[in-house]
């Protein structure tokens, strides 16, 4: 599962990816700063996986990358292009062809007046990709079996309903496949499925990432789902990433205490419930309006210092392929501290 | 976690999918027209319409003389000769009735249909685009909705000349506002689904997202709004005949009325001449809501499943109760 | 606190509803028994059902965000259902501040309305609620699948704790098999309306019979271990207006076989506490 690729250049590369809201009741006065100085590259045939609780900002991250919503601060650059600079105001064809998206809920990705073969056969169309109703037909067919969705011209002819969760999940990833991404966003692709239907989604996008090298950037709020699929591992809290690097490195040896937080939250049947020293880092998220300056976090880190409420910390590398944003590791920082 | 769970993978998510009948969206229009027919209140919607439309529609074969001669002493009561009596002017009711179907329905479907149309298209162009064209639409939506309709009805009627193309415009003018405003709505919450951000990332254009994803979403919604449409042209029409503002020698059911107020019909105890149309307007409308109706049933499976559960507590005999009711009986396998 | 794990259409929650015999109509409960210390709670009446309810046995729903009136204040519903049930005024406000120190709010939120909590102080007001009553036993349906994981197994905790301190039992219901492990002395595992395991947690874990299990246990990824590649179960999940025959996982069974699809499986006990429904275990009693 962890081959190691030869290091090409990154297929995505997102720079300091900002994004902040106006809110207000009569005067739009304050600020939801949303995601806030957000970094981090994908190479190709890589799983990234951006794990944050609710409120982290990872779908809000997502959303300004598959460029739905529009971008406050920051650069996008697929393959080296600055995709800002080059089409500023509405994506082209051409990226909408190489970035693709799956959403959370398999049931509202999907338009429930229109069969299955319409919502394959309509990006078919836009991007010219085959053109005769027999030649749709069949490539209809060929991607609902990619998807292993039998027979596929029945399966084609339903309407979403007619459907379970798992099978229109498949139906979202055949559509994303259909214009031949190099890049699929997904989005809590299984948080919402049967647990039992879980395991075959997330075997799935692992084949397509092997067998087509196609680079997934996949969110979740659940870390043991991020370790078996997820290559590199980025964690977000409040809008901003505190920790990231390759896999096996942030779950082995996570150094920020938000992610050793987390870790210990996750049921782990292996051990029984246990209440550890993280329980002074209790709480609740932070609201995201008009924060104070700082480490979001320093309101529930239990080592927080008077650093924390000054700046927010910069990214520091702990060890190869493992980086860090947090004061413990300031210049002349200690020693890395494992869970 | 445990070392000997390890299944042979089978080919996934290849079984017939579960068929979920209740409370899912209708995905033909068979099936929906299926369910309508089998509501009482749909059946006995259409069966009036149909009466009314077939009268309208063959008026030279019902009452083949025209509705405006004289043929008799004015306020007969009905007979044999004349089966709703004579109006005011002499003239035949039951004829007058039957011709004047023709004027009202048209102007009542034309009308609903043409305002459904203007509203669906501000209502969703408006609900659609963000920003200052929404903004500009939506204020100019709410300021037809504010102003009063009668007077702003009759305020038009009074000034343009008189005629049927009037009276469809004016009609038109001040019934767009309020579908428009339902459908602007309706598109505001369609426009946040997972699936049209899905055509958008999928590089669908605008038009074709509004058109094909957003607009079949809302069928049921347009079809209630034409019904609701028709019944309020239906009156608004019938309203400014009788007040005058439209051209009194045209038979309408409206115009009936207004000949009928004319001529003292009450203080003469003619009940003959104002009972009829009004009745049938009534009866158009009430036919028009019994199809909204129906339609809201077949819609909604909330509504539907209130029959179900009277319809079970009847069976097993017994009274409605908060609490679940227990029914020891052998399971037939 | 025993588990019940299972998945959609697996008949959890109907279960959870039909114990308390609040499911919705046309729902009708058509055989067996559900005794409550020696009460058949089927056979009560009206009258002693509402007595019984939430003095002997409460719930938290799924979901219970939303369970909360937003136009009432957290103290009023608080103690509303304490006052249906005898207690005076006085009583119910004290005892609203004695719940709300055990489940961990600063009682000065009780005049707080739900939207001004937030989600996990949410979560503990309906339990604080589902304890007014000091039942024996506790039905939790899916209490913590909406909360961020931090915030669950803050309440977990707490819900640990309280059942040491009160010695209540529950009843959890969750989809989540490797939580329940964790918290739970005794699971069973249903599926599509049946319950087809059951065992004390550490066994089910070390030792699961029925495929499904196994397939459920072959479904959650781990945080700590060897990484190995995990298969879920292929299929969909059971349709319940018409049901496979025999039993209701063969369709799905990597070991069904030709007596699976013409017979139900009858509950075979394997050992004093652990009980499975699977014809591969036929000769057992």
């Amino acid at each position: 599962m962890n081959i190691k690729k030869p290091d090409i250049s990154p297929i995505l590369d997102v720079r300091g990816m900002t994004k902040r809201f106006p809110v207000g009741v009569f005067t739009k006065s304050k600020q939801v700063y949303a995601v806030e100085d957000v970094s981090f590259t994908v190479r190709r045939g890589q799983v990234v996986a951006l794990v944050g609780e609710s409120g982290s900002g990872k779908t809000t991250t997502i959303r300004m990358v598959a460029r739905l919503i529009p971008v406050t601060e920051g650069k996008i650059f697929f393959k080296d292009e600055d995709i800002l600079k080059t089409e500023p105001h509405q994506a082209s064809l051409e990226y909408r062809r190489k970035v693709q998206l799956i959403f959370q809920d398999p049931f509202s990705s999907l338009n429930a007046v229109h069969t299955i073969a319409h919502h394959l056969a309509r990006p078919l169309i836009i991007h010219k990709k085959v053109s005769g109703r027999q030649a749709i037909h069949e490539k209809v067919c060929e991607l609902l079996e990619t998807v292993e969705l039998k027979p596929a011209a029945e399966i084609a002819g339903r309407y979403p309903h007619q459907l379970s969760g798992g099978q229109r999940q498949r139906v979202a990833i055949a559509r994303a496949l259909a214009v031949d991404p190099e890049l699929i966003l997904a989005d809590e692709p299984i948080s919402m499925l049967d647990v039992s239907i879980r395991m075959g989604v997330l075997n799935l996008i692992e084949r397509l990432k092997e067998e087509r090298g196609i680079s997934f950037v996949y969110i979740t709020h659940d870390l043991a789902s991020a370790r078996y699929i997820g290559d590199q591992i980025m964690v977000m809290y409040a809008g901003h990433m505190v920790e990231g690097g390759e896999s096996e490195a942030v779950i082995g040896r996570a150094v920020h205490p938000y992610t050793q937080l987390l870790l210990s939250a996750v049921p782990n049947p292996h051990a029984g419930l246990r209440t550890d020293k993280n329980s002074k880092a209790r709480g609740e998220v932070p609201s995201l309006i008009n924060p104070p300056p700082g480490c979001p976090f320093a309101a529930r880190c239990p080592q927080v210092m008077d650093a924390c409420r000054q700046a927010m910390p910069e990214q520091i590398v702990v060890e190869a392929g493992h980086w860090v944003r947090c004061h413990l590791f300031g210049a002349g920082g200690r020693t890395v501290k494992t869970s | 976690m445990n070392p000997n769970a390890v299944l042979s993978p089978g080919t996934p998510e290849n079984e017939k999918a579960p068929t979920v009948s209740h409370g899912k969206p209708i995905s033909t229009q068979m099936d929906f027209l299926r369910r309508m027919l089998s509501q009482p209140k749909a059946v006995i919607g259409l069966v009036i319409m149909a009466i009314f439309i077939l009268m309208a529609l063959f008026a030279p074969l019902i009452a083949p003389n025209d509705p405006n001669k004289y043929v008799g002493l004015p306020h007969q009561p009905p007979s044999a000769e004349h089966w709703l009596g004579t109006t005011g002017q002499g003239q035949d009711v039951f004829s007058q009735l039957v011709w004047g179907s023709r004027i009202s329905l048209l102007i009542g479907f034309s009308v609903g249909i043409l305002s459904t149309i203007l509203g669906l298209v501000i209502g969703m162009i408006s609900g659609y685009m963000p920003g200052v064209v929404d903004g500009v639409l939506n204020m100019f939506t709410n300021v037809f909705l504010l102003i009063p309709g009668l007077p702003l009805l009759i305020a038009l009627a009074s000034f343009l000349p008189q005629g049927m193309v009037t009276v469809m415009l004016v009609l038109t003018f001040t019934g767009w506002s309020w579908p428009a405003r339902v459908f602007r709505s309706q598109v505001l919450s369609l426009r946040e689904k997972d699936f049209v951000s899905a055509s958008v990332v999928g590089g669908e254009g605008v038009p074709r997202i509004v058109f094909s994803e957003i607009l079949p979403n809302m069928l049921s919604l347009v079809m209630s709004s034409l019904f609701g449409a028709v019944i309020y042209t239906i009156g608004a029409d019938a309203g400014l005949a009788f007040l005058g503002f439209e051209n009194v020698n045209i038979v309408s059911w409206g115009t009936m009325l207004y000949w009928a107020s004319n001529s003292s019909a009450l203080l003469q105890e003619a009940w003959w001449t104002f009972l009829p149309p009004g009745l049938c307007i009534a009866l158009v409308s009430f036919a028009t809501t019994m199809l909204i109706y129906a339609m809201d049933e077949v819609t909604n499976p909330r509504l539907r499943s209130e029959k179900e559960i009277t319809r079970v507590l009847k069976k097993y005999k017994i009274g409605s109760s908060r609490s679940t009711p227990v029914i020891k009986e052998t399971l037939t396998h | 606190m025993v588990g019940l794990a299972g998945e959609s259409g697996s008949g959890k929650s109907t279960i959870a509803h039909a114990i308390l015999r609040i499911l919705h109509p046309p729902a009708l409960i058509t055989n067996g028994q559900v005794l409550f210390q020696g009460e058949d709670i089927l056979e009560m009446d009206e009258a002693r059902l509402e007595q019984f309810r939430w003095s002997k046995v409460s719930i938290v729903f799924q979901s219970a965000m939303n369970a909360l009136n937003p136009v009432m204040k957290i103290r009023d519903q608080l103690t509303d259902v304490m006052l249906n049930h005898g207690l005076t005024k006085e009583e119910s406000a004290k005892r609203a501040v004695e719940l709300f120190n055990l489940v961990g709010i600063d009682p000065r939120r009780l005049d707080a309305y739900p939207h001004q909590l937030s989600g996990g102080m949410r979560q503990r007001a309906v339990i604080a609620i589902a304890l007014a009553l000091n039942p024996p036993l506790l039905i939790m349906d899916e209490p913590t699948t909406a909360l961020d994981v931090v915030v669950q197994k803050d309440i977990l905790e707490q819900i640990s704790s309280l059942r040491e301190k009160l010695g209540f039992s529950i009843l959890f219901i969750t989809h989540d098999l490797s939580l329940l492990v964790e918290i739970s002395t005794h699971i069973a595992i249903t599926y599509a309306g049946e319950i087809v395991e059951h065992a004390p947690a550490r066994e089910l874990f070390e030792n699961p019979l029925h495929p499904y299990t196994l397939g459920l246990m072959n479904s959650f990824p781990s945080i700590s271990g060897s990484k190995h590649k995990l298969t879920g179960i292929p299929g969909s999940p059971p349709d319940l207006v018409s049901p496979p025959t025999g039993c209701r996982f063969h369709p799905r069974c990597p070991k069904a076989m030709a007596v699976c699809s013409q017979t139900v499986p009858a509950r075979k006990q394997i050992t004093a506490d652990h009980s499975v429904s699977c014809h591969l275990f036929d000769q057992y009693q």
